[in-house]
């Protein structure tokens, strides 16, 4: 079984702050991860391939600097990686990042099952996984907390979707693309071996012509969206501690939320 | 094509423009500030630049389509389990006003195994067509047939503006829409607004955490606008059920053999979550201990009708299940009333919570950084003022 896993860099959000002054991000000394959701993707692709044989590809679209994450995913233990970086991608909306996701995957001669985090933390948006799966004419599974069963010679998977109060169980056709929740495993840690084949791994890259991709359809040209603005939101005031012993602080608590008129 | 330009001559190497970047595009090569494939062309180091280095070549792309020919502002109308998602009525307030702006007319759309009480639901809150497609094949929701219900409707009526809740319906296949019909859509927006003149919707959402706001555009190449819309963002409109609106039917154009996949069951949770929905919110974190003194969140959670949530670090540990995670790595929520018990506010926690109407921070940790966006807080141990707080309200309360 081929499986691919689509994964992004992104600033650990841990480290970002608001430079008071200029009321702007603080870049300066964030470090790049892989973005959380898509750790349990590629965990997610290398149980699939221990229970049912293959090899996990995993690629990632981005600057050259990008590297980092698929070092990450080898070192995990995945088979191959490639990195995606064109300047000509530059300005991608998620119709243009999903575009040229999946003409890599066509590239990279398709899949049997592609596993994505549900959304990225930096912008949030879970429009690239249905994307792609638009794109390249397969079902989606959004949402994914358990793959239940994969079975290559129906080409079916079975997998539970996490909703608002319980859980789907959905059956789908294969080639399939899933995207997944932080619920279903466990990411395991690199090992010292893996780490040390990474670090001296040649890692391919793909241009936008590589993928042969439509100069038409990709980076902003390719977008239909584009952000006009940017700014910072207005800092949450508060902070009011209410001090006393706490027989007079809980009744002015509940007066002063009472007073909304709201709890009924 | 829009391009950045930084002319190597004029910069000086200064590096006032590298933090202006929202997205980390630019940094410094031998002296001189370069921009990489992260850029968006938002513009913000051009209005920083001392020495007017950097400048913007944004081509206007040649309109093929006839955007006069896109009218009217659509809501899909979202319902589960025999009832019509708030989100949706909310979308139809905001929706309202969209199309006044524009001087248009405001439609709902609905898909379902029979749709006559979502319709008439619709109608009282101000739409005055609703587009409808009804098939057995449209229950249990399933992202092929909706997409495809979706797409046959918007290319046959060409709305100008196309919105749907944020929710995990909402979410799965407004993207699968947007990427069959070619155009652009913008996630879990916080704020809209229109331009009356080039009928340009404004849309506004959190990024990186909510540590940023983005305003998004789409160009006039591409129609309709479309966009999901957070849950609790605007206020429920008036119901009034002496309304009447007119009903388009269209049939769905997919059999059964051409939907690729299939509903096995619907597992209900243990305890219902219903974050999403919830008006008050009693959430646990580290502080709470264990999975047993939840207890106390539960009973106040219980007393007021609240849902129950969790930090992640609560979720890790293994005391209470994912699907009540609130944050970054959880669900974000928006609640008139948010109780933090035992949770520190880190900035992930911060990400899923920080645009609740009050919040209530206890803690015993004075330093805890949940007291700097706390509405109110109370310092000390959570066993002893928790039951307080809730023995103080049902005491006011009568229960």
């Amino acid at each position: 079984m081929k499986i691919v896993v689509c994964i992004k860099q992104v600033p650990d959000t841990t480290d970002v702050k608001i430079n008071p002054e200029t009321n702007t991000l603080v870049r300066e000394g964030v470090a790049s991860i892989t973005n959380p959701f898509d750790e349990f993707a590629i965990e997610e692709g290398l149980r699939a391939r221990e229970k049912y044989g293959g090899e996990v590809h995993v690629i990632t679209m981005g600057p050259p600097q990008a590297i980092e994450v698929l070092k990450n995913a080898l070192a995990v233990g995945c088979d191959k990686v490639y990195l995606v970086s064109d300047p000509a991608f530059a300005g991608a909306d998620t119709l243009a990042t999903a575009y040229a996701v999946s003409k890599t995957i066509e590239h990279i001669g398709g899949a049997d099952l592609i596993f994505c985090g549900k959304q990225a933390i930096d912008g949030d948006t879970a429009q690239v996984g249905p994307g792609v799966a638009t794109r390249l004419g397969i079902p989606q599974l959004t949402y994914v907390c358990k793959v239940r069963e994969i079975n290559l010679e129906q080409k079916k998977v079975v997998v539970e979707r996490m909703m608002e109060n319980g859980r789907e169980v959905v059956e789908s056709s294969l080639p399939a693309l899933i995207t997944v929740v932080k619920d279903i495993n466990e990411p395991r840690l690199p090992s010292l071996l893996g780490i040390k084949k990474a670090a001296k791994a040649q890692i391919p890259t793909l241009s936008a012509k590589d993928i042969n991709a439509d100069e038409n359809r990709i980076g902003l040209k390719g977008s239909p969206t584009w952000v006009t603005k940017v700014f910072t939101p207005e800092a949450r005031g508060g902070g009011e501690v209410l001090k006393g012993e706490l027989t007079d602080v809980v009744p002015l608590l509940i007066n002063k939320l009472m007073d909304l008129k709201f709890i009924k | 094509m829009a391009t950045l330009l930084i002319d190597k001559e004029t910069c000086t190497g200064c590096e006032a423009c590298i933090p202006s970047c929202p997205f980390g595009a630019l940094s410094m090569k031998e002296g001189i500030a370069v921009v990489d494939e992260k850029c968006t062309f938002c513009g913000a180091c051009v209005d920083v630049c001392p020495v007017s280095a950097i400048t913007m070549e944004k081509d206007e792309k040649t309109v093929t389509i006839d955007a006069g020919a896109y009218k009217n502002v659509w809501v899909f109308i979202e319902h589960e389990q025999g009832k019509v998602s708030s989100v949706s009525f909310e979308l139809l307030g905001e929706g309202r006003k969209l199309a006044d702006a524009i001087g248009c007319k405001l439609c709902g759309f609905i898909f379902g195994k029979e749709a006559a009480g979502f319709i008439k639901e619709a109608i009282a809150y101000g739409a005055e067509k609703v587009y409808v497609t009804e098939s057995p094949l449209l229950e249990p929701y399933r992202t092929d047939p909706f997409a495809c219900a979706a797409v046959n409707l918007i290319r046959k009526y060409k709305p100008e503006i196309v919105l749907f809740g944020a929710t995990i319906q909402g979410r799965d296949f407004a993207g699968t829409v947007a990427t069959t019909l070619g155009t652009g859509l913008t996630a879990d927006c916080t704020g809209l607004d229109i331009d009356p003149e080039t009928k340009y919707l404004k849309q506004t959402r959190p990024a990186f955490g909510g540590n940023i706001m983005a305003t998004i555009l789409d160009y006039p190449n591409y129609r309709p606008q479309m966009s999901t819309v957070r849950p609790k963002v605007f206020p429920m409109p008036p119901r009034d059920d002496s309304r009447n609106g007119e009903v388009i039917r269209e049939s769905l154009p997919m059999t059964e053999d051409q939907i690729r996949t299939k509903v096995l069951e619907f597992i209900k949770g243990a305890e219902a979550v219903n974050l999403a929905d919830a008006e008050i919110i009693v959430s646990g974190g580290r502080g709470i201990g264990s999975a047993e003194n939840f207890k106390v969140i539960r009973e106040l959670a219980g007393v007021l009708g609240a849902a129950v949530g969790a930090s992640r670090a609560a979720v890790d540990a293994g005391w209470i299940p994912y699907e009540h995670q609130v944050g970054q790595t959880g669900r974000t929520v928006r609640p008139k009333i948010y109780f933090a018990c035992g949770i520190s506010g880190s900035i992930q926690h911060q990400a899923g919570m920080k645009t609740s109407d009050i919040i209530v921070a206890i803690n015993k940790d004075p330093e805890a950084p949940i007291f700097k966006i706390a509405t109110y807080g109370v310092v000390g141990d959570l066993f002893t003022i928790i039951p307080m707080i809730k023995e103080e309200f049902k005491k006011r309360l009568g229960r």
